[in-house]
């Protein structure tokens, strides 16, 4: 997942924006049992809020983010922040996620790099970074410590729980394990469960990071150095997955960078699309946590919807109480729209109430941070069902 | 609500669970749902009318019918409807198979070629019928398999399908005596209630 298509802002912050937000910690001092059987005694939870919390605390939704996202999903940090959160186009007035009407709440999950408790965080019990002795985590640890938030706030249930590729595993978590504390669930460009091709993109992503000399078998934080390399190639695979072929020859085609074919000429040739990889990759590599990713990329592959329900999607979604929107868009190729159609079938077998819309789009799993027309308005069409519920019911 | 889907609401019963094929902006599920407490789920392809269906609080999936039914299991609808869609499939034939194995009974309407306004122009003037209840020209019309009562009739006895009901509309959406007597030579559009 990537942020690099936001908006650019111009001087003034743009008036459909939440504005400029404040992230928030909340220190949590009870142990949280986690699914590997280990626990953590205490933790940090980093988040942000957008809108207001009604009366009746019924306008709530949590927004669960993807593999590299973080609790920065709306707005600006500061008058001078080049880039808003990596959901602008879904979060702020006016838009499918209207603000005016919802309070939102997005947090950076348990095992992230961008404040929550994780692996670069300091272990209490040696007093040096957890590095690779950080618990692994699957999504129902997120789900819990999700719902230690949705408690902190006294919020009994979720308007709507709402996620992006990973974040939409959560939701449909959320949806089974808790189902009176959600009304809705929207699952964007997911899946019941990953492929082995995915599977395998995700092992060379971790493959680079882990054989990078600096690794130093993820304790390179101990050693004052970080996988720099490793990450960067990480995230340059996992960048050429986010896209699609057509996707990437409208952004890039064969345009040439620096040097040139003519004969005679030993200039080296750089394409655009190379430069612009290594700039991805050099900007991830600076800005996440290797042991992170490596941690996230294994909560994906063991993520199995139905595993505790016989292996059978039908009977796990039978379990849920709340209405579906499933999306998914035609040029995904790593979440491709077969695998929403599964959701969607389960859910019908299930008799569960679901809108399905397979987008038209090119820009493959990215798409879902994109501005597309058709995808905004028929996130608009269920947010206001879900809004005019909000409001009879008051 | 248009008439064929009027006559379609008359024949589905309280609390059934209904499939609608080609569900358009979901007026007929959203009548059944207010009215008759149906569980409905809308196919629809248009995504205008997608989104329709979803202000309206229905339950839509975006499918195209010529990709079959295989999603759905057997017998798990009360109902089937198939609304004006019938001659816009690639093989109508084996969608009203699928509709049948996913429905217990099945209500499928369809503009009746055989109407004589259709045959006279085409008897007089040589060309492809075109009409206010047709309007698109032989080259860019949605509806690539027409049929007329007759040959609808012919094949639900060649598939040995059990004809529960049937209504011809004419031209003004009313029950006639004269389209009830000669259904292939008055009724505009064919209103069918079947069974395995």
């Amino acid at each position: 997942m990537t942020d690099d298509y936001a908006p650019h802002r111009s001087d003034e912050l743009p008036p459909d924006s939440v504005g400029i937000v404040e992230p928030r910690t909340q220190h949590f001092s009870d142990s949280l049992t986690l699914a590997c059987g280990r626990s953590l005694d205490e933790y940090d939870i980093v988040y942000e809020t957008y809108g207001e919390l009604n009366a009746a605390k019924s306008n709530a939704i949590l927004i669960c983010h993807a593999l590299s996202g973080h609790h920065h999903a709306a707005g600006y940090h500061s008058a001078d922040d080049k880039k808003p959160g990596w959901w602008e186009v879904c979060i702020g007035p006016g838009k499918p996620i209207d603000t005016n009407h919802f309070f939102v709440l997005s947090i950076n999950n348990l095992g992230g790099c961008h404040g929550s408790t994780g692996p670069a965080s300091i272990n209490p019990a040696t007093g040096k970074p957890w590095g690779p002795d950080f618990p692994a985590l699957r999504c129902r640890d997120w789900v819990a410590s999700q719902r230690r938030m949705m408690a902190l706030f006294g919020i009994e249930q979720w308007a709507a729980v709402i996620g992006g590729s990973l974040g939409g595993m959560q939701a449909m978590r959320w949806a089974l394990e808790h189902p009176d504390e959600v009304r809705h669930c929207i699952v964007i460009a997911s899946a019941m469960r990953l492929t082995a091709q995915n599977i395998a993109f995700n092992e060379i992503a971790r493959q680079a990071i882990t054989s990078d000399p600096e690794f130093h078998g993820g304790r390179y934080l101990e050693h004052e150095t970080i996988p720099k390399s490793g990450l960067a190639l990480a995230r340059m695979v996992g960048h050429v997955t986010y896209l699609s072929e057509d996707g990437m020859g409208e952004k890039f085609g064969r345009e040439i960078k620096s040097g040139n074919f003519q004969i005679g000429q030993d200039d080296k040739v750089e394409f655009q699309v190379e430069s612009y990889l290594r700039y991805q990759g050099d900007v991830f590599s600076r800005s996440f946590d290797a042991n992170t990713y490596l941690l996230m990329t294994k909560a994906l592959d063991y993520f199995d919807l139905a595993r505790e329900y016989n292996d059978d999607p039908v009977e796990a979604f039978q379990h849920a109480k709340c209405g579906f929107l499933v999306m998914s868009f035609t040029s995904d190729w790593r979440f491709a729209p077969s695998r929403s159609r599964e959701i969607v079938d389960a859910l019908v077998a299930a008799r569960k109430p679901v809108c399905y819309a397979e987008i038209e789009a090119n820009f493959g799993h990215d798409a879902f941070l994109l501005p597309i027309e058709r995808y905004l308005k028929t996130f608009s069409a269920y947010m206001l069902r879900v809004k005019e519920e909000v409001n009879r019911a008051l | 609500m248009r008439f064929d889907l009027n006559l379609a609401a008359e024949w589905i019963d309280d609390n059934s669970r209904v499939l609608d094929l080609g569900c358009g902006d979901g007026s007929l599920l959203a009548y059944l749902r207010d009215h008759h407490n149906v569980d409905g789920l809308g196919l629809e392809i248009n995504d205008a009318h997608i989104r329709e269906c979803i202000e309206k609080g229905l339950s839509v999936i975006d499918h195209d019918l010529d990709y079959g039914l295989k999603k759905f299991r057997d017998n798990s609808f009360d109902v089937v409807v198939m609304a004006q869609a019938l001659q816009t499939l690639r093989s109508p034939h084996l969608v009203i198979d699928e509709m049948l194995r996913v429905g217990r009974e099945c209500i499928v309407t369809f503009p009746n070629f055989g109407y004589w306004r259709g045959r006279l122009y085409l008897g007089y003037r040589g060309r492809m019928p075109v009409s206010k209840f047709l309007p698109h020209n032989w080259y860019d019309t949605p509806n690539i398999h027409f049929c007329t009562v007759r040959d609808f009739e012919q094949l639900c006895q060649e598939k040995g399908i059990r004809i529960l009901h049937r209504t011809v509309v004419n031209a003004a959406d009313c029950e006639s005596l004269i389209a009830s007597k000669l259904p292939n030579l008055f009724g505009v559009t064919a209103v069918y209630h079947i069974s395995k």
